[in-house]
Formats: C-alpha cells, sequence, structure tokens
C-alpha cells in the first residue's frame, strides 16, 4: 500500500482548533463569532474531501507528527475506513453549525461562546480518532473528546444537565481509564507496538495465550464506552439534557460514532479477521450487539419523551454498526461500515426535527405531538424520511447497510443474526411509525398544549417517561418538564409565545434548512452509496 | 590562583563551578538577609536569588549532554580525605530533573509568599532558602557522606517551618515528621557504613590508592554478596521509605501536610518526598543490584498497597489538604512501582513522574493555598460553586487537576503511561496493573469529586466575595501549568535527558560487575583525585 506524506490530515484537525480560538475571541461579536463555526465547517469539509481521490485509489496521507515517548509515535494516517468516518463528521458540522445557530438564538441559550468553541474542539478530536495511525495517538484524542463535551452536556447548568454530565463522565472516563487503559497496555506489552495493521498487530500468538488475547478484546470493546454496548449505555439517555443540536451531532454522530469507529478499528486492524476468527471473538461480539439491539429497541418502544426515544434507537442502532464488523464476512464488514454514514444521516435528521419541534412549540413528548405534522410540514416530512432511513425503507441509505448487513449474516451462515436484524427492523418500524402516524393523522391535543408549555410542570405524564430505566430518580426527566424547561431563564422565544397560540406555529428557516437538507442526503445516499460504498471496499481489502 | 581554582572545581563543560554556585547561593542570600530590615527588599532578595537559581538551572539543563550515563558539571574537592569525605557534586540525567523541579517550585513558593505571612517574614524567608540549599544539595551529592549531611540538615529549616507558621497541632506534627525521619535515616546510615567497609575491603585486596572513600563513583566499583546487598537494601530502605513515603510508613505525611504552611506542603510534597524515590533509584539499585531484584516483588506489593490505600483514604477526606496528603501516598507509590519494573521504560517513567507528581501536587496545594488565604479554611464543605465567582482559579485548578489524575496531554499521563508500559513488559509484574489501573480510576474519582465540591455546584453566601487570582499569583500558576503542557505534549525534551542514566541503573541489573571490570560511570571532565 502507498503511503503519500501530506499536510492535509493535519490541516483538518487544525482547522477547528483555530476556529475555536477564533470564537473565543470573538466572544462580544454573535455574527462574526458564528462565519467562523460556519467557515471552518466549509474549510475542513474541503480540506477532507480533497483526499478522496488518493484514499480511493488504494493510497493512504500520512502526517507524521513526533515521538512521544521512546518507541511510540504520533501520527496521523488517513485510510478508507478513517475517511469515511471523517467525511460524515465534517460534512455534518457545517450543517450542524448552521442549526445551532438557529437553535441557539431561538431559545436564547446562555454562554453561547462556550457552547460553540467546545463544539468546535470536540470536531478536532472527533477527526484526530479518525485519523489515528496508532492506538496512543486514539487514546489521546479520545479523552480530549471526552473533556471537551462534558461542557456541553452540562450546558444548561442545572441540577438534572449537572447530573447527566457527571454520569456522562464517569461512564466514559471510568471505562477509558480503566479497561482501555488497561487494554493499551497489554497490546503494548504482547504486541510491542501500537500502530493499526490491515490484518492485525497480533502477527503470532508467541509469548501469550489465545485467553489473554480474549481478555484484551473484552477490555476494548468495554474500554470504549462510547460505543454504547449494553450493559455501559446507560451514559448515553442520560447525555440527552443536553441542547438538541449536541444531541445531534455528538450523540447522533461524533461521539457514539468514535466509539463503534474505535471498535472497528479494534476488529480490523489490532486483532484482524483472521484472529478474530480463530480466538471465536466474533461470536462473543455479535451475542452482545445482538442483546444490545434488541434490548435498546425494547426500551425505546416503552419512552414517551421524543429524545429519549431517538436515544435509544441509537444505543440499538450503534450495534449494528459493531454487529456489521463482528460478522467477519465481506458483506457484513461493508454494511457495519456503512451503516455509520446512513446512521448518521437518519439519525441526525430525527434530532434536527425533535429540536425543530422544540424550538417552534416547546413540546418533548410524544404523546402531545398529535397532528403537529400539519403544523410543522417540513419538520415532519424531514422525521418521517429519517424513521424510513432507521426501519431501512428503500429508497433511504439505511436500506443499503441493512441489505449489506442482512447478505453478511447469510454469508456468515449465521441465522439467529439475521433473525435478530429482521425482528429488529420490525421493532425499529414500531418505534417510530406511530410518531409520524401521529403527527400527521393523530388529533392536535390544544388543551395539553397550553399545560405544557414552558416552565409548567403538569402532573399525571411523570410515568411512562422516565428517562433512564434505572434508580437515578435526581436526573430523571419526568414531571412533563422536559430537558429544556429547567434553565435558570425561561425562554422567552417566538417559540414559546407560539406554544399558547396553536395556529401560529412557524418553523424557524435556520433549523429547517439544515434538516431537510440532511434527510435529502440519507434519500441520496440510498440511492447513490457508492462513495461509502468504495471507501468500504477499500478497509476489507 | 585562578588556575588553582580551576583545579579545585574540576572544570566542567561550562568552565564555571555552576553547582555550588546553584546550591550555596540560596544560603548566602539567607545569612544577607538576615542583617536587612525593610520586609520589601527581603521579599524582592529573596525571589531573585530563588529566581537566578531556578535560571541557573535551565542553563545546566540546556547544557545537559543527553545520550550520556556520565556524571556532568562535576567538581571535586577533597575534604577530609583520610575518611575518603570529599566535596563531589554533579549531576546526571536523574537528578538533573529534581535540581530543576526544585528551584522551579522554590522560586513559585517565595513568590506565593509575598503576602499572607502572619509573623516573622524574615525568618520564615531563610528557612526557605536554607530548606533550597540542603534540598539541592541532596540532589547534586556524589559523596555519599555529602548526601547524608544535607539529608539530615534539611530537617532542621522544615521542622521550623512545620513548627512556628504551622497550624493548631503543630508541635505534634512537627515533632512526628522528624521522629520518623531521623529513625529512617539512623537505620540509612548504618546501610551507608556497611557500604564504605565493603569498598574497604574490595580497596585493601586490590591495592587500590584510595582505601577509604564515600564516593558514590567509587562504591560502585566494589563488588558485593547477596546476602549483604539484601542487608543493606533494608538499611536503605527503611530511610527512603519513611522519606516517601511508602506504606506502612506514611502516617507522618498527613499530620505534617495539614499542619504545615503552604510553601511546607508545597516543597515538602513537591521536593521532600522525591528524596526518597530518588535514593532508590541513586543508591539501591546501582549498589545492590542483586538485592533490587530479590526485593522487588516485595517494593511492588508494597507500592500497589500504597496506590490503592492512598487512593481510598483520599476518597474519604473531608480536608482538602489531608485528600492531596493521601493522593502523594497513592503517586509515590507509582514512583515505586516503576523504580522497581527495572526496565527503562518504568524507570524513566517514574523519572518523569517524580517531577510530575512535584508539578501537579504543589498546584494542588498552592490552591489551597489561595483558597487559604482568602477563606481561612480548608474544610471542603466550606466550599461549592466558586468556578462563577473566581474562574480563572477555576481554570487553573482544572488544569492541575487533569495533570495530577493523568489525563492525556498533560505530563502526569506521561508519566503513568510509561509506568504502566514498564509493569507489562515484564510477564511477571502483569498482575500488578490491575491494583495499579483500579488506582488510578480512584486518583480520576477523588479529584474529579473534589473539584465538582469546590468548584461547581451553587455558591454559598459567604463565598460571594471571593477575589479571583491577582497577576502575582497568576505567575505562580502560569509557571506551573507551562510546565504540565510541555511534558504533557512534548515528552521527549524530558525523557532524554534521563534516558543515558536510566539505561546504566537498568544495565546494572542485567550486567553485575565482576572483581575485574570497570565502571561503567566515568566522570566527565579532568577528575583531581586526592
Amino acid at each position: 500500500m502507498v503511503d503519500v506524506i501530506a499536510l492535509t490530515p493535519l490541516l483538518v484537525i487544525l482547522i477547528p482548533l483555530c476556529a475555536g480560538l477564533l470564537i473565543y475571541l470573538s466572544d462580544q461579536r454573535p455574527n462574526l463569532r458564528e462565519t467562523w463555526s460556519v467557515a471552518a465547517g466549509i474549510l475542513q469539509f474541503l480540506a477532507v474531501i480533497s483526499m478522496a481521490p488518493t484514499v480511493l485509489s488504494g493510497q493512504t496521507i500520512s502526517y507524521p507528527l513526533y515521538t512521544f515517548l521512546p518507541g511510540l509515535n504520533l501520527a496521523l494516517r488517513v485510510d478508507s475506513l478513517g475517511l469515511s468516518f471523517a467525511t460524515i463528521a465534517s460534512f455534518l458540522w457545517i450543517l450542524t453549525s448552521f442549526y445551532s445557530i438557529g437553535y441557539m438564538r431561538g431559545t436564547h441559550e446562555h454562554r453561547q461562546t462556550r457552547y460553540f468553541v467546545c463544539f468546535a474542539l470536540a470536531i478536532s478530536a472527533t477527526l484526530g480518532v479518525a485519523f489515528s495511525v496508532n492506538l496512543l495517538t486514539l487514546y489521546i484524542f479520545y479523552e480530549l473528546l471526552s473533556l471537551v463535551t462534558v461542557p456541553l452536556v452540562g450546558h444548561k447548568e442545572t441540577a438534572e444537565s449537572s447530573a447527566g454530565a457527571k454520569k456522562y463522565l464517569l461512564y466514559l472516563a471510568g471505562a477509558s481509564k480503566t479497561a482501555l487503559l488497561a487494554a493499551i497496555v497489554l497490546t503494548y506489552s504482547i504486541a510491542g507496538t501500537l500502530d493499526f495493521t490491515p490484518g492485525g498487530l497480533f502477527t503470532e500468538l508467541a509469548g501469550t495465550t489465545p485467553k489473554m488475547l480474549t481478555i484484551v478484546y473484552i477490555l476494548f470493546i468495554f474500554g470504549f464506552a462510547k460505543a454504547a454496548l449494553m450493559p455501559l449505555h446507560a451514559w448515553l439517555p442520560a447525555a440527552m439534557v443536553a441542547p438538541t443540536p449536541v444531541s445531534a451531532l455528538l450523540h447522533a454522530v461524533a461521539v457514539v460514532k468514535v466509539g463503534v469507529f474505535s471498535v472497528l478499528r479494534v476488529i480490523f486492524h489490532v486483532f484482524g479477521v483472521d484472529l478474530m476468527g480463530q480466538l471465536g471473538l466474533g461470536e462473543i461480539t455479535l451475542f452482545l450487539a445482538s442483546y444490545t439491539i434488541l434490548m435498546a429497541s425494547i426500551y425505546a418502544l416503552t419512552r414517551d419523551n421524543l429524545k429519549a426515544r431517538l436515544a435509544y434507537s441509537t444505543v440499538s442502532q450503534l450495534s449494528y454498526i459493531i454487529l456489521g464488523g463482528a460478522l467477519l464476512t465481506p458483506s457484513g464488514m461493508i454494511g457495519g461500515i456503512t451503516h455509520i454514514a446512513s446512521h448518521a444521516f437518519s439519525k441526525i435528521t430525527l434530532f434536527f426535527s425533535a429540536g425543530s419541534i422544540y424550538v417552534a412549540t416547546h413540546k418533548t413528548k410524544i404523546s402531545e405531538m398529535g397532528g403537529i405534522g400539519r403544523q410543522m410540514p417540513w419538520t415532519m416530512a424531514a422525521f418521517t424520511i429519517g424513521t424510513f432511513g432507521m426501519i431501512g425503507v428503500p429508497p433511504v441509505s439505511g436500506f443499503v447497510s441493512k441489505w449489506y448487513l442482512a447478505i453478511g449474516s447469510i454469508e456468515a451462515q449465521n441465522i439467529p443474526t439475521l433473525i435478530v436484524l429482521l425482528s429488529s427492523t420490525l421493532l425499529n418500524a414500531a418505534y417510530f411509525l406511530p410518531i409520524v402516524y401521529k403527527a400527521f393523522w393523530g388529533c392536535d391535543g390544544h388543551g395539553e398544549q397550553t399545560a405544557t408549555a414552558v416552565g409548567v410542570p403538569t402532573v399525571g405524564h411523570g410515568g411512562p417517561d422516565s428517562f433512564i430505566p434505572t434508580t437515578t430518580a435526581d436526573i430523571v426527566m419526568s414531571n412533563g418538564s422536559g430537558p429544556f424547561t429547567g434553565g435558570g431563564a425561561p425562554p422567552q422565544s417566538l417559540g414559546a409565545a407560539a406554544a399558547h397560540d396553536p395556529e401560529d406555529v412557524r418553523e424557524a428557516p435556520f433549523v429547517v434548512v439544515p434538516l431537510v437538507i440532511t434527510a435529502i442526503c440519507s434519500v441520496l445516499l440510498g440511492l447513490f452509496p457508492q462513495y461509502f460504498l468504495e471507501l468500504a471496499k477499500g478497509v476489507i481489502q | 590562583m585562578l588556575a588553582t581554582l580551576g583545579e579545585m572545581f574540576a572544570m566542567n563543560q561550562i568552565g564555571f563551578p555552576i553547582l555550588t554556585f546553584i546550591v550555596f547561593l540560596p544560603v548566602l542570600t539567607a545569612i544577607l538577609i538576615a542583617f536587612l530590615k525593610e520586609e520589601t527588599e527581603i521579599r524582592i532578595f529573596a525571589a531573585s536569588t530563588t529566581l537566578i537559581t531556578f535560571l541557573l538551572s535551565v542553563l545546566v539543563f540546556v547544557f545537559f549532554q543527553r545520550g550520556t550515563d556520565q556524571i556532568q558539571f562535576t567538581e571535586n574537592l577533597d575534604w577530609i580525605a583520610p575518611i575518603g569525605v570529599s566535596y563531589h557534586v554533579g549531576v546526571d540525567g536523574i537528578s538533573l530533573m529534581l535540581v530543576l523541579l526544585t528551584t522551579l517550585l522554590s522560586f513559585l513558593v517565595v513568590l506565593f509568599s509575598w503576602n499572607g505571612i502572619a509573623h516573622s517574614l524574615k525568618q520564615y524567608l531563610i528557612c526557605l532558602l536554607v530548606l533550597e540549599t540542603t534540598m539541592l544539595g541532596v540532589f547534586v551529592a556524589i559523596n555519599v557522606f555529602l548526601f547524608f549531611l544535607f539529608w539530615e540538615i534539611m530537617l532542621i529549616p522544615m521542622y521550623f517551618l512545620i513548627k512556628i507558621w504551622g497550624g493548631e497541632r503543630r508541635d505534634y506534627a512537627s515533632l512526628k515528621f522528624v521522629l520518623y525521619t531521623l529513625l529512617g535515616s539512623a537505620l540509612m546510615l548504618i546501610g551507608f557504613v556497611i557500604l564504605y567497609l565493603n569498598y574497604h575491603e574490595f580497596a585493601m585486596a586490590h591495592g587500590l590508592p584510595k582505601t577509604y572513600s564515600f564516593d558514590l563513583l567509587d562504591l560502585l566499583k566494589a563488588p558485593m554478596q547477596d546476602e549483604k546487598q539484601v542487608i543493606v537494601f533494608l538499611l536503605l530502605f527503611f530511610g527512603f521509605a519513611f522519606k516517601v513515603p511508602m506504606f506502612p510508613f506514611h502516617t507522618w505525611l498527613p499530620d505534617a501536610h495539614v499542619e504545615a504552611p503552604t510553601a511546607g506542603s508545597v516543597l515538602l510534597a513537591g521536593v521532600l518526598l522525591k528524596m526518597g524515590t530518588y535514593g532508590f533509584v541513586r543508591f539501591s539499585l546501582p549498589l545492590l543490584p542483586v538485592a533490587s531484584q530479590l526485593l522487588a516483588p516485595f517494593m511492588l506489593v508494597l507500592a500497589v498497597i500504597g496506590i490503592v490505600y492512598g487512593a481510598i483514604l483520599a476518597l474519604a477526606q473531608d480536608d482538602m489538604k489531608k485528600l492531596i496528603a493521601y493522593s502523594s501516598i497513592s503517586h509515590l507509590g507509582f514512583v515505586i512501582l516503576g523504580i522497581f519494573t527495572l526496565n527503562t521504560m518504568g524507570v524513566s517513567g517514574s523519572i518523569i513522574q517524580m517531577f510530575n507528581h512535584g508539578i501537579s501536587t504543589a498546584g494542588l496545594f498552592f490552591v489551597v493555598g489561595f483558597l487559604y488565604n482568602r477563606c481561612h479554611t480548608k474544610a471542603i464543605a466550606r466550599f461549592g460553586g466558586l468556578s462563577k465567582q473566581v474562574p480563572i482559579m477555576a481554570g487553573f485548578y482544572l488544569l492541575i487537576s487533569l495533570s495530577s489524575l493523568a489525563f492525556p496531554g498533560t505530563n502526569g499521563f506521561v508519566g503513568e503511561i510509561m509506568i504502566l508500559f514498564g509493569a507489562g513488559q515484564d510477564q511477571d509484574q502483569v498482575r500488578y496493573l490491575i491494583p495499579a489501573i483500579f488506582g488510578v480510576l480512584l486518583g480520576a474519582a477523588y479529584l474529579f469529586w473534589l473539584y465538582q465540591r469546590v468548584m461547581l455546584g451553587e455558591i454559598t453566601e459567604e463565598n460571594r466575595s471571593l477575589i479571583d487570582l491577582d497577576r502575582r499569583e497568576i505567575g505562580v500558576c502560569v509557571g506551573l501549568a507551562v510546565m504540565i503542557l510541555w511534558m504533557g505534549v512534548y515528552p521527549m525534551t524530558f525523557v532524554k535527558v534521563t534516558e543515558g542514566s536510566v539505561k546504566y541503573v537498568v544495565s546494572r541489573m542485567t550486567t553485575i560487575p565482576s572483581q575485574e571490570s570497570a565502571p561503567l560511570l566515568v566522570e566527565k571532565g579532568r577528575k583531581t583525585t586526592g
């Protein structure tokens, strides 16, 4: 494989970093500040795309940074897997920037500068993970990502958001400081290197036992708690207290995808398909992933809060990606990798829609969304496309990846996995389609609407709404207050005003345009999946 | 005249007895200060002296030749020739890091103590300056006698710092500190005497011109029987383990820290504790390689007990200083773990970690000091929600916490990962990773939790009038922050310095010198033999 040395990978990481600095410096000038976000997003996306021809032709692009410790280098390398992830993350950052501007201004959030700075830093760290050449570089960026996203999760600075942030940090830092660190140290002591190698870096079993390698593998997949494999998933629903754009980009795209991306890296480039097969690690992973897919879908069925339902849907969908990798067959792996893209576009559409509904009406619960599709046609049309993507209805992109996953499980002659895939599709339909139905054909509950206007908790909606299944009652978003109403100052936006006058619900353009674009993209991706398929094929070669 | 001076000071690569200058400048200033009356003058003198020593040690760092195990900038002067005592000083990669740490922290401590000393500022600064001289002396001494001398004298200024400027239980704490350390050092002295006599036997048998010597370089030439090595190792162990302090000799530490003034705590945690770990690397490992290998499992077990035990105790504290004191026990457990992995990665990791701990723990104590100067309390429950009131302090405190809990991108991560990699290299030592990593997790827990209880949440009414850091205090923090980020982002600057000396120490483990083989450690520059 030919390796090209170029500065571009470093630029891709530095652009958002510089943007973060510029945003910080333009604290007092909101328009200039937002310009930086958008400009950096576009620049970064162009830089990422400029590397595509080289990578598609089978080469990789490297930029060696420096020797960190004796025998351990920090370096960046763009390969097919990294590029496919980077393309998604950087493209969606542009849209999310637009969306954030509309959303944050629409809801009059406080400390917007901190928000945009952290956002830019998070993207920088995400791309750092995508371009990492070895486990050490990956670990550093992975941890930086955890750190800079904590202020985003706890943005509202209320009791429940700081509890959510605490849980977020506890799960992610706890797992990476223990399991992941141990896995990396053990890998280094067994293999003597941390560099990702196609086919795996454990060249031979010499000096260790299969049992040891199995332990290392288990430590890896639980160490990457961002992948939200059960039982380490509880941080994800808790983190939904964040403002919706954060949930959208970080918890449907950047943070969680960093988790599954790292798991795929470990499967493909640390252990390698052959060793995975020999040790029977594929089966363990398939079991864990299948369990997560089904259980998370069932959890999702029981949630009335829209974002909570989306969060559990994310937990479930992430495991599709892991499952694809763990099938260890070519089609399965292609399915897993392309599902990163298809899930990203569909899920971000769904989150954007949820945010749009909130900005316009301040509704967070599905039971209150009767007839909302008639008031917000664009939003709910996009939402519908997003649900089709989740279910895997052609021509939306989810169909392509699910198709490959199904083929992959047949190739692996793994009928239980096929059954899991099919039944989870049914479950997806079961928890998403009622929302769509209700939005377009349900009756619009005016009475409820006024009752749930900002700051007025409705009694009696507490039960089905519980955000987290565990006992953390303090961060349960019950009592109809939703994740957004705990803020210090009740938003006096057009949305709040509109909530009292149901005839005057307007969709904010800054919010609607990005979500329509992502919806269209997810259809286009279903019609023209070549780009991501080619990259995925590059990975498995 | 100049020529003879040059001969006496055994010119080194910069042609100037720089180490002597660094070591004795503070004590000279202390004498000068004793005659001054004006408080501002005293402060300026003390601060500029410590700044000059720091800059000089940076100079040494710059001119230090990398990649060699030679002792550099040596000065060798006969003192009590018949019994083999000489004024022999020099630095290698291991001691240079600690010299740099000492001079940096001394300067920051003087800067910190500009205000807030309730009484006897002059005496206080004299104590600090004398303390600096003795600490530096310990690290640059090549002659074991000289080492021991500085080691013992160091107790005096530290005793007064706790005794005079300490908290309510200062009498108890200062006495306990001195007694514990003296007990250890008495045993250590016996160990040194056995080494000294061992060299004498060796020299007599081989007809060497120097029949008695306390010089480390001479002692290294003399091989020793295995049983004798174990005995000497244990004797030295008591001296060093009390100082580190290793579990179960740690009980003096929380008392001393809680009662000491901020400057005392900073130097105690930042530098004095490192003397113990430095002693292991400097004397135990190269002089007693067989015993070190034999007793390594024992040391590793004590190390991981210290890591976990210190961390658990830290979780349970309600006093900020006590919490940090226990966290030191945990962190120094890591250093011991690294040293007794007995491989290059582990030992250099532990030297880096000594430096890191000096920086991050000093930083934590400074933050406590800032809060104490403002609120006159160290009780955690008294604080909360301060980040809105004192954002600059909160920012620095966050960075220092991250460094202390080994967050990637800070210095703590570098030391910790090197030590863990070192421990992972040996199949027999892999089992120590489990408690060590558990300690890492606990470390993150108590530091984040402390940060949360002090800085986040709702602010109480009485803390609303807190003022943020002024320029002098920001200066103290910036000094630390630069080191934290530099070592965290580009650690090779520092790892390279330690490399040669560490390789030598580790090579002693595999190649135990036979009777004939010449020592690997050779001095640079002209050597004056007595």
